[in-house]
């Protein structure tokens, strides 16, 4: 099971009212390699994975739900108490006329969070680079949000969630190393 | 507790508890590659033990910070009270 | 081999563009690219400084801002 605490993993903190800023934020919600898609697709695979990685794919998966918890916090500070005539004007007039200020799992153009973002092969091998080929593109999407947001103290969370992506991705590079080869675990690639 | 603005010891204590757990998360993914790294495992072992102190010292003055009996509660049920971490 | 983290190449500017040429195009290639399985006892940020960072180990830290805008943000 699973616990919930009363705490964001950093400290987010927004600057202005942006509604603009949040509708680029919502591709890292419910975007193709966004954090909702990293949880699930992790949080899936494991079940399947050799028994020595399950681990690290529990606690990657795991960590990815406090960061979609993050990206949620910004969205929801970057839109609060906004009017719906500053939605209109932020280009969230589509968002608002389905959701209000809600959020809800789409990407930044409005397509509907799907199942076939993510895959499990079964093949260890191919699921671990499906996996390290996720963190380097959501590594690239904070990298293109960080260029497009003047925020400054957003872009303080952007970085700590850019860089995330860098330490799962160099995690399961190791995992690959561990299951190509069972023993120590310590090897040069 | 609705709209009262909270203390800056909150936000210092809630950061000092992000810090530390933040090195945990760092730590436990190192050592579930790593899991014969003894130094890195006395370190997880010394950092857990400094999180559930100032976890407890912060759940004695702004509530419980995990529901499911892994905090305690005051009269009447502290867990529903505001704030929620994306408010603060 | 360049481990250096941030990388570049010139593309091909035809007279025809019609857009202001942006003459060096930059891309990123951070650390996990080149360190291998992680070492034993690689050197630790304090648990402020790993919060701030993002990450605990400074071979893993890679910043990263706009290549395109040169003020710094």
């Amino acid at each position: 099971m699973w616990l919930y605490e009363k705490k964001l993993q950093y400290p987010v903190r927004v600057s202005v009212c942006n509604p603009r800023l949040a509708k680029f934020l919502i591709e890292q919600y419910g975007g193709a390699d966004g954090e909702l898609s990293a949880a699930l697709r992790y949080l899936n695979q494991r079940y399947t994975i050799p028994d020595k990685v399950i681990g690290l794919l529990t606690d990657i998966g795991t960590e990815e739900f406090a960061h979609l918890e993050m990206i949620a916090t910004m969205v929801y500070k970057l839109t609060k108490d906004a009017t719906p005539e500053e939605m209109k004007q932020a280009g969230l007039g589509d968002h608002y006329a389905n959701h209000d200020g809600a959020l809800f799992y789409h990407d930044a153009a409005g397509n509907n969070w799907t199942a076939s973002y993510i895959q499990a092969k079964g093949d260890p091998i191919a699921d671990l680079y499906e996996d390290i080929a996720a963190e380097e593109k959501a590594r690239a999407t904070y990298q293109w949000l960080i260029n497009m947001s003047d925020d400054p103290f957003l872009n303080e969370s952007l970085s700590f969630l850019r860089e995330r992506e860098i330490v799962h991705s160099q995690r399961f590079r190791e995992a690959v190393e561990l299951i190509k080869d069972s023993n120590t675990g310590k090897k040069i690639f | 507790m609705a709209n009262k603005p909270l203390p800056d010891d909150y936000y210092q204590r809630l950061e000092e508890i992000q810090k530390i757990d933040f090195t945990l998360v760092e730590l436990n993914l190192y050592l579930d590659t790593h899991p014969q790294d003894l130094e890195a495992i006395k370190q997880y072992n010394t950092f857990t033990k400094k999180a559930k102190e100032l976890r407890q010292m912060f759940e004695e003055r702004y509530g419980p910070m995990i529901h499911f009996g892994h905090s305690y509660s005051t009269h009447p049920w502290a867990w529903i009270e505001s704030p929620w971490p994306w408010q603060v | 081999m360049d481990t250096s983290f941030r990388k570049s190449f010139e593309p091909f500017i035809s007279r025809f563009d019609p857009c202001k040429p942006i003459p060096v195009k930059y891309y990123e290639t951070p650390p996990q690219l080149y360190l291998g399985f992680q070492p034993e006892g690689l050197e630790q940020f304090s648990p402020a400084e790993a919060l701030k960072h993002g990450t605990l180990w400074p071979a893993l830290y890679a910043p990263y801002s706009n290549p395109y805008r040169h003020d710094g943000k």
